[in-house]
């Protein structure tokens, strides 16, 4: 029992000696000739040495001290530091590693006896005179019992003779003296203590000399800190951080019954538990507090053998080592951390010849920065490498098929840098021995999120790549926001929520919107989609009638969304406690606690709730394919005209369509018919007041009356609104379909969602003749086809062509557009599918003889290629004229070869 | 399993083959759990539904700062659901992660079989009850239907 005692507290300490030794053999490449330095990894390593000696773990000894021989070497100044002899000495230490792991499991050494390892380590070592091995007799040479220590004595006899003079020289006396006092002892004693030894070895480095003082004053600090600290089990520690927790839930139970209570007395008593308690929970918090130089530690090493490796140079630094963090979290980022970092050093650093190419200099770096903000800690990981080819990035998602062609070109270069978290992205010809290792960067990601965490990645193209971590202090007690919907009361956890909402009376029926059923939120002119806490949970709609609205709007992946719940209570500390086995596959739920009231509540997992109630799609795939609910306009550019009318701040109709604005001073108008009019240029023009027609307000004229006049062949119409705003010429990057009958949709235009008005359906509520194809001008009646795959250009289009007359008939793809002509009589058909969807029409057209003469008019800017030749006519987007010339032209010579085709078919048919 | 029998009461040549159960009822059916395996027995506990869940997971209860689930019995076992007038007991039976509460109709005594009373479940016992049920023991005038802890929570949720 002793023995395991003491075994265990030799691999606890020989661990964190070999960790620091790593962290310090990495740092004497840099600073190789630092005398502190070498002190401290000779006395790390003879402390190992020691150690192995006194519990008979021979094969480690004779391992150790080989190495210890050469690093002695290294301390003399015999011999400088080359790579070579520090991957030897790295070796050596992954044996000793190895051997430790092997005691700790099963009490005995792993039987290899590192031949090959040793014979490479003693040449090295004799390379050099062999009699500078400055082995003095360490406590080890005499307690190892066994052959190997046998042999080593032999060899290390004639040597002795030699040695004595030397070391007189070089140690003062006194100290030679108590090192073997101390190693006679040790003899005497059979089991001495470990520290023994470490006290021994310390007393070793004064021996170097010069810096015997500076040397001294280390130890004395050192033993210091080692009086004031003890070691705590961890599980001890995660029985108190528990007992805690339950201390927080009494104590919140405690407030909740003394603030009911008119006793003075209970009160101030139950104020003094609470700041007692929330102090003891920021101490207990405080133990388990780990510094994220712990896991740093491990990387100068990672990233050494990397570039040695790749035949790269990188310098490692580190800012903020110091930060601390959660042991739990620790243990968690550990992996995700360490994955980013060889990704780094394998993908992103370049060659020192690409880099010099490049104008940078040979060395890359690779920064690695810890600090606090806000109650998290983020860790970012920088690197001056080549940054992410976000071409190849897209191509490779597409290939794969986890993104469509033209989401690639709508995505920004940000959002496709970051598509390297998506399951399944590898770039496959990257791929070495050392990266894609199992850990892919989505299990990256999906570990930090894990933990709470976010994990975002910005890549500058040629200047290099930085990942930024957010994680949260602690896991066990999280701020949160209490909700309740549908009669139950939930958790948000804070760091989800970005700000709540509260909508009343009227502004709830006008400010939520829905597109296609889905509910939508105006906020600050942008659109954030919605979800009812109580649909989402399948919980009974309990203020249903209620004319105020809770919106809580949160965060999940750089999303936003707004949840509706009934009633917002108020924020607590809350100890998060795990699901039982039975509920942890439900992704709605992070976890549950204990209410003040002792009753359980559950904690809302905000990613979860957000992707089951389809705000937040499952994957990017979805967000951008589901073509019912967003759509993509293409980019297009034109010039709008923006005005308001009622409660819509802002609304666009293309500047083409507009014949002249108007003012008419509102004793103009008239009322005729029930109609609004006004006379103008002689004539009698009809007013349309766009508020009323939208649903969006009364008709309320202002003096003067702003009024936007169109004008459709020899007939004009107005457009009665409250303000004309600007003139806006831009392209439109995001469009979605309308939700509301008289809008196509909205865009974002100016940096403002803008509606898009339906024209044509608008000016019918006055005027039903309006656009409802038997205008007068025109003889045709035979609809126009119109094919594209975004709901708001179609509407665009259809715009004009009802303006001018022509009933329109829409299609989405060239499936649709087939299928519709196969039931409608369409007498043109204008396309607009990129990149191939326009061709694919075409000849499906032309080898289908029902459809064959029907003329097909394709909008520029969608086919890379020249017009073929195939389409009867090309033009531009918005060039209305352009459109209704080339249909007319068309038109009429389709009826003329209509009837010629009728006579063919009559003929055909005798 | 015998060995679970050493020290709850002085072994007799007769007692170490015979076992303890904890008896509850839960519809017309008469079950035990082995004794060792019942952590507590409790009244009817407030409980907080969780939306989403499976219909046997009647919700999660506080018992002294423990969340523990709890299934109910009936809709585990496919029998028809509780009345409003009756109330469910509960058992908390320990496993392997932390304790989880079973609700049933009626809480029995602790009773002790003698092992040659056992024997398999027959086989024209409805699948959903036939999988749970490890044996039988044949008491004087009733049946005991031993309940096997682990399979009756080996339910998954997901959503």
């Amino acid at each position: 029992m002793e023995d395991r005692e003491l075994i265990n507290e030799f691999l606890i300490e020989s661990g964190e000696n070999l960790n620091r030794l790593e962290t310090e053999i990495v740092d004497l490449e840099q600073r190789p000739k630092d005398p502190a330095l070498l002190a401290s990894i000779f006395r790390t390593i003879h402390t190992i040495k020691g150690t192995c000696g006194f519990l008979s773990f021979g094969n480690l000894e004779n391992v150790t001290h080989i190495a210890e021989n050469i690093l002695s070497q290294l301390r003399n100044g015999e011999r400088s530091l080359t790579p070579q002899l520090t991957s030897l000495v790295l070796e050596m230490m992954d044996a000793i590693r190895k051997e430790l792991a092997s005691i700790e499991a099963t009490s005995l050494e792993s039987g290899e006896t590192y031949d090959d390892l040793r014979a490479r380590l003693t040449r090295t070592c004799n390379e050099i005179r062999p009699e500078i091995s400055v082995m003095a007799p360490s406590p080890a040479d005499h307690a190892g019992p066994g052959k190997a220590t046998v042999t080593e004595a032999e060899e290390s006899a004639p040597r002795m003779h030699q040695i004595v003079p030397t070391a007189s020289e070089l140690r003062p006396p006194a100290a030679v003296a108590i090192e073997l006092v101390e190693a006679g002892q040790a003899c005497a004693v059979s089991v001495s203590p470990p520290n023994k030894v470490s006290e021994e070895i310390s007393v070793d480095p004064p021996a170097v000399g010069a810096n015997t003082a500076e040397a001294e004053k280390q130890t004395a600090t050192k033993a210091s800190i080692a009086d004031s600290t003890i070691r705590v089990d961890v599980g001890l520690l995660d029985k108190l951080m528990n007992l805690v927790g339950e201390l927080v839930l009494a104590r919140n139970q405690i407030l909740q019954f003394s603030s009911k209570q008119d006793d003075g007395t209970l009160n101030a008593t139950a104020q003094r538990l609470n700041l007692i308690t929330t102090q003891l929970q920021e101490g207990v918090m405080k133990t388990r507090m780990q510094p994220i130089g712990v896991v740093w530690n491990k990387l100068p090493r990672v990233v050494r053998d990397l570039a040695a490796s790749c035949g790269k140079q990188i310098q490692l630094d580190m800012d903020g080592a110091e930060t601390e963090l959660d042991k739990s979290i620790i243990e968690a980022i550990k992996d995700p951390l360490t994955h980013i970092v060889r990704n780094c050093c394998d993908h992103g650093i370049e060659t020192p010849e690409t880099r010099m190419q490049a104008g940078k200099s040979g060395q890359g770096r690779l920064l690695l920065r810890a600090y606090h903000e806000g109650g998290q800690v983020n860790i970012e990981i920088i690197d001056d490498g080549g940054g992410i080819n976000i071409t190849r990035v897209k191509q490779k998602a597409v290939e794969r098929g986890l993104l469509r062609p033209e989401q690639a070109e709508q995505m920004t270069d940000r959002e496709a840098a970051n598509l390297v978290f998506l399951p399944g992205l590898s770039t496959a010809k990257e791929v070495t021995s050392i990266s894609g290792r199992g850990v892919g960067m989505d299990v990256v990601k999906t570990n930090i999120e894990k933990i709470g965490g976010v994990v975002d990645l910005t890549s500058r193209p040629g200047d290099g790549t930085t990942v930024k971590i957010k994680i949260p202090l602690t896991l066990a007690i999280i701020p949160g926001l209490v909700v309740s919907s549908g009669g139950e009361r939930f958790i948000i956890p804070q760091v989800s929520l970005l700000e709540l909402l509260r909508v009343e009376g009227e502004a709830v029926q006008k400010q939520i919107e829905r597109i296609h059923g889905a509910p939508v939120y105006r906020r600050r002119g942008s659109l954030l989609p919605i979800a009812f806490l109580n649909e989402v949970l399948r919980l009974p709609d309990s203020a249903s009638e209620s004319d105020v609205l809770n919106i809580v709007v949160l965060q999940a992946e750089n999303r936003q969304f707004g949840l509706v719940v009934d009633d917002i209570n108020d924020t607590q500390e809350i100890v998060v406690k795990p699901l039982s086995k039975q509920l942890k596959g439900m992704t709605s739920y992070a976890g549950a606690t204990i209410m003040g009231d002792g009753k359980v509540a559950l904690i809302l997992d905000v990613l979860g709730i957000g992707q089951l109630s389809g705000v937040l799609s499952e994957s990017l795939e979805h967000t951008r394919t589901d073509d019912s609910r967003h759509e993509m306009a293409h980019e297009e550019r034109q010039t709008f005209l923006l005005f308001r009318a009622g409660s819509f701040e802002r609304i666009a109709v293309p500047l083409s369509l507009v014949a002249r604005l108007e003012e008419f001073p509102a004793s103009r108008i008239e009322r005729a018919g029930g109609k609004l009019v006004v006379q103008y240029r002689e004539r009698i023009l009809q007013l349309t007041p766009l508020a009323p027609a939208l649903g969006a307000g009364p008709c309320e004229l202002t003096d003067p009356a702003q009024v936007i006049v169109f004008a459709e062949g020899d007939r004009m119409a107005g457009l009665v609104v409250d303000q004309i705003l600007d003139i806006h010429d831009e392209a439109i990057h995001i469009g979605s379909a309308g939700s509301q009958p008289r809008l196509t949709g909205s865009a974002v235009l100016g940096g403002k969602v803008t509606d898009f008005i339906d024209l044509p359906a608008v000016l019918r509520t006055t005027d039903e003749a309006w656009g409802s194809g038997v205008a007068p001008k025109h003889h045709t009646s035979t609809p126009v086809l119109v094919a594209d795959a975004s709901a708001f250009s179609r509407g665009q289009i259809r715009n004009y062509l009802e303006i001018s007359g022509y009933p329109v008939v829409e299609a989405s793809g060239p499936q649709e557009a087939l299928a519709k002509l196969g039931h409608h009589p369409v007498g043109a058909v204008v396309v607009s599918l990129p990149p191939t969807g326009a061709k694919e029409l075409l000849e499906e057209m032309r080898r289908m003889p029902s459809l064959k003469s029907i003329p097909v008019i394709t909008v520029s800017g969608d086919d890379t290629g020249e017009n073929d030749g195939r389409f009867d006519a090309r033009v531009d987007r918005f060039d209305r004229g352009g459109l209704l010339r080339s249909l007319e032209r068309l038109s009429e010579a389709l009826n003329e070869e209509g009837v010629s085709a009728e006579l063919a078919s009559v003929g055909g048919q005798e | 399993m015998t060995t679970h029998q050493a020290g709850i009461a002085e072994p007799t040549p007769s007692m170490l083959d015979s076992r303890q159960y904890s008896t509850f009822t839960v519809g017309d059916l008469f079950f035990g759990i082995e004794v060792l395996d019942v952590q507590e027995v409790l009244r009817h506990l407030e409980m907080t539904s969780v939306p989403l869940a499976p219909s046997v997971i009647e919700g999660l209860i506080n018992l002294r700062g423990q969340i523990v689930t709890a299934l109910d019995m009936r809709t585990r076992l496919g029998l028809p659901q509780r009345t409003e007038y009756e109330t469910s007991m509960n058992m908390v039976v320990r496993s392997e992660d932390g304790a989880v509460s079973l609700l049933v109709d009626e809480i029995g005594d602790v009773i002790e079989v003698q092992s040659d009373a056992f024997e398999s479940t027959p086989d024209n016992l409805p699948a959903e009850q036939r999988e749970l049920i490890r044996g039988i023991y044949k008491l004087d005038g009733r049946l005991l239907l031993v309940l096997s802890a682990d399979r009756v929570l080996q339910i998954a949720a997901t959503s």
